[in-house]
């Protein structure tokens, strides 16, 4: 790939020439059109990702580059392997038993996989946002310090500090300001809970944010505030959104990679382009389908 | 009516004569003790030498059944849970937690007469602690450690997979998870094991016959502290009937004009002191669910 292409790969992928090394990826800094284009630095590289459970290959020959300071969506019918291939970015998929991945993912010049690389360092530089919110049954105060607490961070008024900066850029500080830290995480609304689960990311600092799927449990006021923020968010990280709903894609993303299922069951990237080009100009007859609405 | 609803009606009413069976057996074995112990339950009952001439007490053989629960319980619960931490959180699936796992069921199957013959051999004789409180609080706890292993290791699988990904994502270690967001939720679910295994011990008579001994010291000095010595209520080698044992040696050898009496007053603390302990457990379990889940 170099700077003037986009990739867009065709069944199968594994035939696909490995591109040359990349710098940076043309990524459209508005959504609705592409007229405003600037090179991002990559942040993350997948070269020939397969992904396996125990002799079942579930993802197969992923190559792509992932833009920093950019939102990315993967999109793709339910079981092509999205969520599967956004959990092997902070190595979530370790703690599923026989779950095994081949190829290389390269965060800021760094194998994640290489021998040596600790799942526990990989998850400090990445940050996980689930589709359900999940906080601890803590004060809002202890879910957001739970990460640098546990990383060595016990001076009170760097907290304090980290506490009230995370939950400003989550947009929640003027909601919860009053009393957040007597009350509990879990006495907030579902989408307060997931901006919530959102600051707890933030404290820890991570360069990339992953999100699968993080309003598909909320309601549709919520779901505009989580797409609010990630708009904010890009100017400072490199986000991954898993999502199936494709306005939220057109929304929120300046990257869009589509997913599906080939005939061995195993997921595949078919395309990855700007999101304006996928929406409206793709160059594969299967993302025009997917997008149109004609399957998935 | 047709016949689904008759059978409906049917299956209804045997489960409600079933249901208000229990509740009856049990009320008319509370009432029963209660009834044959009034004039004789009293705090002078609760606290005399059971060597008197008129009407002996309990007093050292209550103090002989808390010493007992009290010690058996700090050998089980730090060691209970710890073997708990470790079938849920680190054992798996493999051989050797399976053997554990089978172990754990066949010593809770073992009548409680045999372990007591078990510890007869080997804490009172081999080891040489005679009749003693911490040969009983041995043999008790051959076979409430794997009981209590096993409520920890249910409590802490209660708790939610979403919450420990949670911990993970955001770069803590395993150990940590468990510490600060595992163990802190299964808490509750672990102190209703305790007192539910508490009131089990504090009945048990069986396993106690061969190894706690039938006898006590006439007369305690609360004020000899000498753990040696097998005079002090404090020593854990002195021989300590209980108060189960107590009723069976009555029923089965006891000479004497309130023998009757005192059986039934000593059946009737030991049923409230069991049902306390219930009672006790439910609701602290309940306060420590609300409050460790902050839904107060």
């Amino acid at each position: 790939m170099t700077t003037e292409e986009n990739v867009s790969i065709a069944e199968p992928p594994t035939t696909q020439v490995a591109p040359a090394t990349p710098v940076a990826i043309r990524v459209a800094v508005r959504p609705e059109g592409a007229e405003q284009v600037v090179d991002n630095e990559v942040r993350i590289k997948v070269e020939d990702l397969n992904i396996y459970y125990g002799a079942r290959r579930a993802v197969r020959g992923v190559t792509m580059d992932i833009a920093a300071n950019a939102v990315t969506a993967f999109i793709g019918p339910s079981g092509c392997g999205k969520s599967t291939i956004l959990r092997c970015f902070d190595r979530m998929n370790d703690l599923i038993p026989d779950a095994r991945v081949e190829g290389k993912i390269v965060l800021n010049g760094e194998d994640i996989y290489a021998p040596g690389v600790l799942p526990v360092e990989v998850r400090r530089r990445v940050g996980l946002v689930f589709q359900r919110p999940n906080p601890f049954p803590m004060t809002i105060y202890d879910n957001v310090a739970y990460g640098p607490r546990r990383h060595g961070q016990s001076d009170k008024k760097a907290l304090d500090q980290i506490v009230e900066n995370s939950l400003r850029r989550a947009a929640l500080w003027e909601e919860v300001k009053d009393d957040f830290r007597k009350k509990s995480g879990l006495a907030l609304s579902g989408g307060q809970q997931q901006r919530m689960c959102i600051a707890r990311t933030l404290a820890t600092e991570p360069d990339v944010i992953l999100m699968d799927e993080p309003a598909s449990a909320l309601d549709p006021i919520s779901t505009l505030k989580i797409e609010d923020l990630i708009h904010e968010l890009r100017q400072r990280y490199t986000i991954v959104i898993v999502t199936h709903n494709m306005q939220q894609a057109s929304r929120v993303s300046q990257m869009t990679a589509f997913f599906t299922l080939g005939e061995d069951r195993a997921g595949y990237l078919v395309e990855y382009d700007q999101t304006a080009q996928i929406f409206t100009n793709p160059k594969q007859q299967l993302t025009e389908d997917y997008v149109s609405g004609r399957f998935g | 009516m047709t016949r689904s609803l008759v059978w409906d009606r049917v299956a209804t009413g045997v489960f409600w004569a079933i249901g208000v069976f229990v509740v009856l057996v049990l009320g008319a074995i509370i009432l029963h003790f209660l009834l044959a112990s009034i004039g004789t339950l009293s705090l002078d009952f609760l606290t005399s030498d059971p060597s008197r001439t008129e009407l002996g007490g309990v007093g050292p053989i209550l103090w002989n059944s808390f010493y007992i629960l009290v010690l058996t319980m700090l050998i089980t619960v730090p060691l209970g849970t710890i073997g708990g931490i470790y079938m849920a959180e680190y054992a798996g699936d493999g051989r050797i937690p399976n053997l554990i796992r089978l172990s754990q069921e066949l010593i809770s199957s073992v009548p409680s007469i045999v372990v007591g013959l078990f510890g007869l051999a080997l804490f009172v004789t081999a080891l040489g602690w005679s009749f003693s409180a911490l040969s009983g609080a041995m043999a008790l706890t051959v076979f409430n450690l794997p009981l209590m292993m096993r409520l920890s290791e249910q409590a802490m699988r209660a708790v939610p997979q979403d919450e420990r990904d949670a911990s993970l994502a955001l770069g803590s270690t395993k150990w940590q998870t468990v510490r600060h967001v595992v163990l802190p939720l299964a808490v509750p679910g672990i102190i209703t094991g305790i007192i539910l295994t508490a009131g089990r011990i504090f009945g048990e008579a069986a396993a106690l016959i061969f190894t706690a001994g039938l006898s006590t010291p006439m007369h305690y000095d609360f004020t000899n502290f000498d753990l040696t010595d097998p005079q002090s209520p404090w020593s854990p080698f002195h021989p300590a009937t209980t108060l189960s044992v107590y009723i069976w040696k009555l029923n089965s050898e006891g000479l004497g004009n309130y023998v009757r009496q005192i059986a039934d007053t000593s059946a009737a603390i030991l049923v409230i002191a069991v049902l306390l302990f219930n009672l006790g457990a439910r609701t602290l379990g309940s306060v420590l669910h609300r409050r460790t889940t902050g839904s107060r």
